[in-house]
């Protein structure tokens, strides 16, 4: 074969491995986030049992974009948590509510958003105030056994 | 007795000196003074045919075990309701184990075998004894490209395996099990870290490269000049590797992962 041939398919098998990283980097590890135009909202819960960075954020079950940051609140001592919305879901409510939920049994946890009824929606910078903590099993057996003692 | 000890210490001294004579192989080709204008076309070369042409088994046989994957991860987790974490397995299991091993393997198979039968029978025919006689180094100017393109290649194909298994497995649980897409996508970026995974897999491709080459260099030097001695080589170097591979991968795999 012609030493050129040669070095053009060398070329591509070399290529081939970039993209492949790449792919590995952008699509499989998420290391630059999504490639999509995304805006940023806020929303503060008192507490995300386990919700992790690049979890879901979605509407109706439908993603509409990923949690990027999860801070404490210094003065309010609560989650912060930083999610970036997908431009084309320019639509969401300024009332509506956040809700950190459990995918299946096992899954991870998720942002569940619910759209509210106002006319003005949801901007760059955004913050929700309506949100509802994550469900965390141990406070709830204790709830429920003090329960039952006061019976 | 005395003859079966006799011969016990003569084992265990010619494996000894059998790991000296392969240091020095590796030293004398790779430790010396860099000369682009010569190795390079020839390292491009080898790449041709220890990187180029082990691309088409790579990528089938990633395809067909990342869709494997899919297919019964999906079969177990959606049992507890949770089939949307079948990407983050596909990920994990293929960027962490499978591809350095499985293209390893692979590869030793389909390049080593040929790099051992190429040497072997050039020192059968006694090229590399004309090669020094016109002063050129043999360890320099066959094996030293062969090392070096074997230890570019592994790694991208290792990675060229990952990915493709990957889309494979998305194929199979998100366009045919029915999966949603997001969950699938967002699931496995939340739980795959480049650092910890990605850069962890494509270290241990580049050391089973390295293993995997040296033994087959190593195996073709060595070789009986004989047909049967090449094809004994050839076996050694499959089964070497082979072993090499799965035992440096746990003890990697318990450096990186396992905390011990």
């Amino acid at each position: 074969m012609h030493t050129r041939t040669i070095e053009i398919l060398v070329g591509l098998f070399l290529v081939c491995g970039l993209l492949a990283g790449l792919a590995l980097a952008m699509s499989v590890s998420g290391l630059s986030g999504t490639s999509q135009d995304t805006y940023k909202i806020y929303a503060h819960f008192e507490n995300i049992g386990g919700l992790t960075k690049k979890a879901e954020v979605t509407v109706a079950g439908v993603q509409v974009g990923t949690v990027t940051n999860i801070q404490l609140e210094p003065e309010m001592l609560v989650a912060k948590v930083e999610m970036e919305i997908y431009s084309q879901v320019n639509y969401l409510s300024i009332d509506s509510s956040v809700q950190i939920l459990t995918s299946g049994l096992l899954g991870g946890k998720y942002i569940g958003l619910s759209v509210g009824a106002e006319d003005e929606v949801l901007e760059n910078g955004s913050v929700i105030e309506d949100s509802q903590s994550a469900l965390v099993l141990e406070e709830l057996i204790g709830k429920f056994l003090f329960n039952k003692v006061s019976e | 007795m005395l003859d079966f000890l006799a011969s016990l210490g003569r084992g265990f001294f010619d494996t000894l000196a059998g790991f000296g004579r392969a240091t020095i192989v590796l030293y004398r080709a790779l430790v010396v003074w860099p000369q682009p204008s010569v190795s390079f076309p020839l390292i491009v070369k080898q790449l041709y045919s220890i990187g180029v042409k082990s691309l088409l088994i790579i990528t089938v046989s990633g395809l067909f075990i990342g869709m494997v994957l899919g297919l019964q991860g999906y079969t177990i987790l959606v049992d507890f309701g949770s089939e949307q974490s079948v990407g983050q397995m596909v990920a994990l299991s293929l960027v962490r184990e499978l591809a350095p091993v499985v293209t390893a393997l692979l590869f030793a198979g389909r390049a080593g075998s040929a790099l051992t039968a190429e040497i072997g029978l050039m020192k059968a025919t006694e090229q590399l004894a004309s090669l020094e006689m016109i002063g050129v180094d043999p360890l320099r100017r066959i094996v030293a490209p062969r090392l070096w393109a074997g230890f570019i290649s592994m790694p991208i194909l290792s990675m060229i395996f990952a990915a493709v298994g990957i889309y494979g497995g998305a194929l199979v649980s998100v366009e045919w099990l029915g999966v949603y897409s997001g969950s699938f996508w967002s699931v496995m970026q939340s739980a795959v870290d480049f650092y910890d995974d990605v850069l962890n897999g494509v270290i241990k491709a580049i050391v089973f490269g390295l293993v995997v080459t040296w033994i087959a260099v190593y195996q073709g030097l060595e070789s009986v000049p004989s047909s049967e001695g090449i094809s004994q080589s050839t076996t050694r170097t499959v089964v070497y590797s082979s072993l090499m591979i799965l035992a440096l991968d746990f003890v990697l795999t318990a450096l990186m992962f396992g905390d011990i």
